[in-house]
């Protein structure tokens, strides 16, 4: 075993949050939208390379604005990162272009998916290589991601707009797969899908995560999945962070277990139903 | 009882008994239907890519076959001014991504198309200013474009086909074909179609709309000069053909705005309406309908099907 491999298994085997060298650093960031309405209060998280971090909290609590900070999707909504610096590979990415930041390796899956209903899903997959121009590496690009997703490949010419959720998702997943990037940032994969193809998804994200060596940061509101998969959380609400921790820890965590898993010593409960001033009051 | 008897019987008992008129009448309809076709063509890659309704399309044809005289009048030889001209087209698209569309992302499309409007007049103003107001003869025969007629003897009479009119038909295909191509083959075209489709998530996967607004403008701008080229050929070359180019907006309305496939039958069926009607029911009213009823035709349309003919097929989500 090379002196590498031993090195990273190593630093596995220590938290995960923290030896490892980040390859994304969000700090203390202030997104306002419209120039107004103030979403991101001063968040600040780290990403390892090759980890899973999810980033948790109710609808609302900014984790598709946080993803949006970081791969700079933020301006077209009319949204401006007025504090903070976000690093990638060490590098401040602030003030770059959407299309830089797909360049640099990280690409967003936006929440609903969006894929292009109008293109059959190869052609979907395909502008997943835009900014790699064609080559023979997309075509072989193009056989991992069907290998990832059978499914993909048995629908190929369908227009995506024809596909089923589940369909569409994976398609989501496999253009961003087709830039190559080193990071993904996964918004909300589980959304509007039956459990066992979310629990799919999830496994698919997993290996890739696994053997593609992809880096993923996670925004999900099923924390039940999220922190299965993930090896680290971060627990957002109302554009702050109030909690943090590896997964382990968080589905141990007893505010966790009441408010986010559904769980407490009192029994089953929805955290829609506890009254947000007990919440902030626990976590603030 | 006689007015009746000359709509609806009269000129189709012409027709029969004339059918080579008929042909030629046909096939005049035809060609202006594709060059139609073509100016709606412009507009629709224009609205499908970002969203503009381009109000300056009609006068971006009549620009560039000025252009393109106006070049070739200080000296410069026809193919040369030609490819000066689609240098002017790329430059043109650079500058209105430059100047209006990166400035006014995210307004509201009827900023955008007041902006058109205001193009459109920067348009007729700077060439009237550089080229002169009057009309002017298209430099058919410098580019080799054929002039001459052929006569066929058929169905009992003569059908003549102006050999510029087969030109400019077969100009009008070639460019959909090469668009089709484009389109449907190529990793910009591909880009492009999925910047029409859903703009952010285009963005999310790396392209640039910046780049591929300068790629629709300038396809655009080709297509407008060809259109304007052929048709400076069939008539001359003056601003007063953008009252023609506005025949683009009834094709549109005919066709759906974001269709391609609606553009060019929208275009055809525009041309043999208009000619159709300005030969056989125009002497009823003293003649002079073909500029007139294409806009009456959209409008009957637009009561039974206001999508247009092929208004994008709407997918409804699973
Ligand atoms: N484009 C926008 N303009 C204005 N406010 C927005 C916009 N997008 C999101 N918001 C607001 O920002 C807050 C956080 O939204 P979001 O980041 O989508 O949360 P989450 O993904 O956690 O559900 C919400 O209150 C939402 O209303
Ligand atoms: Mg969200």
């Amino acid at each position: 075993m090379s002196a590498e491999t031993l090195q990273s298994n190593a630093a596995a085997d220590a938290a995960p949050g923290q030896t490892r060298e980040p390859v994304l650093q969000v700090n203390n960031i202030e997104v306002i939208y419209d120039h107004v309405i103030l979403v991101l209060k001063g968040v600040s998280f780290e990403v390892p390379k090759e980890g899973i971090v999810a980033l948790l909290g109710a609808n609302g609590a900014g984790k598709s604005t946080t993803l949006k900070s970081i791969s700079n999707l933020l301006r077209a909504e009319r949204g401006e990162i007025t504090k903070g610096t976000i690093h990638m590979n060490g590098k401040l990415t602030n003030d770059l272009t959407a299309n830089d930041m797909v360049k640099l390796g990280c690409v967003q899956v936006m929440e609903g998916r969006h894929c292009f209903e109008h293109l059959t899903i190869e052609e979907n997959l395909l502008t997943g290589a835009y900014t790699r121009g064609s080559s023979r590496a997309v075509k072989d690009d193009l056989e991992m991601v069907y290998d990832y997703f059978p499914r993909l490949k048995e629908r190929y010419k369908s227009l995506a707009g024809y596909t089923s959720g589940g369909e569409q998702q994976m398609c989501a997943i496999g253009r961003a797969l087709m830039a190559r990037p080193s990071i993904i940032l996964l918004d909300e994969p589980s959304m509007g899908l039956a459990p066992q193809l979310v629990e799919q998804i999830f496994e698919i994200v997993k290996k890739l995560n696994q053997e593609q060596k992809v880096t993923i940061l996670l925004a999900e509101q099923n924390t039940n999945v999220a922190l299965r998969y993930a090896d680290y959380g971060y627990i957002l609400e109302n554009g702050r962070v109030v909690l943090d921790g590896t997964a382990e820890a968080l589905r141990e965590n007893e505010d966790v277990k009441e408010f986010y898993l559904g769980l407490s010593s009192e029994g089953r409960k929805n955290f829609r139903e506890v009254k947000h001033y007990k919440r902030r009051k626990r976590w603030l | 009882m006689e007015i009746l008897h000359g709509i609806f019987i009269d000129p189709f008992i012409t027709m029969y008994e004339l059918p080579d008129l008929l042909v030629q009448v046909l096939w005049e309809g035809f060609v202006a239907g594709t060059l139609y076709s073509l100016i709606a063509l412009g507009f629709v890659l224009i609205f499908k890519a970002s969203g503009v309704f381009n109000f300056a399309q009609g006068i971006i044809v009549v620009f560039g076959a000025l252009s393109l005289v106006g070049l070739h009048s200080l000296g410069i030889p026809a193919f040369v001014a030609l490819f000066l001209c689609i240098g002017i087209m790329f430059a043109l698209a650079w500058l209105v991504e430059f100047t209006v569309l990166r400035r006014l992302v995210n307004q509201d499309p009827i900023i955008l198309f007041m902006a058109t409007i205001g193009l459109n007049y920067f348009l007729i103003g700077f060439g009237e200013g550089v080229f002169g107001g009057e009309p002017k003869t298209m430099i058919t025969a410098e580019l080799g474009l054929p002039t001459g007629a052929f006569d066929f003897d058929i169905l009992g009479g003569l059908v003549s086909l102006q050999q510029i009119d087969i030109t400019a038909a077969v100009t009008a295909g070639v460019m959909v074909g090469g668009l089709a191509v484009f389109f449907n083959k190529t990793r910009i075209g591909r880009g492009l179609r999925a910047v029409a489709d859903d703009h952010q998530a285009a963005q999310s996967v790396g392209i640039s709309l910046n780049h591929i607004w300068i790629v629709v403008w300038f396809a655009a701008g080709i297509v407008a000069l060809a259109t304007g080229v052929m048709w400076g050929a069939r008539s001359d070359v003056s601003f007063a053909l953008s009252i023609v180019a506005l025949k683009a907006l009834p094709v549109l309305i005919l066709g759906g705005f974001t269709s391609i496939s609606g553009a060019i039958v929208g275009g055809l069926i525009i041309g043999i309406s208009e000619k159709m009607a300005e030969f056989y029911w125009g002497p009823l009213v003293g003649g002079s309908i073909e500029s007139w009823f294409p806009y009456f035709l959209a409008l009957l349309f637009l009561w039974f099907r206001p999508q247009g003919l092929f208004g994008e097929k709407i997918i409804e989500r699973v």
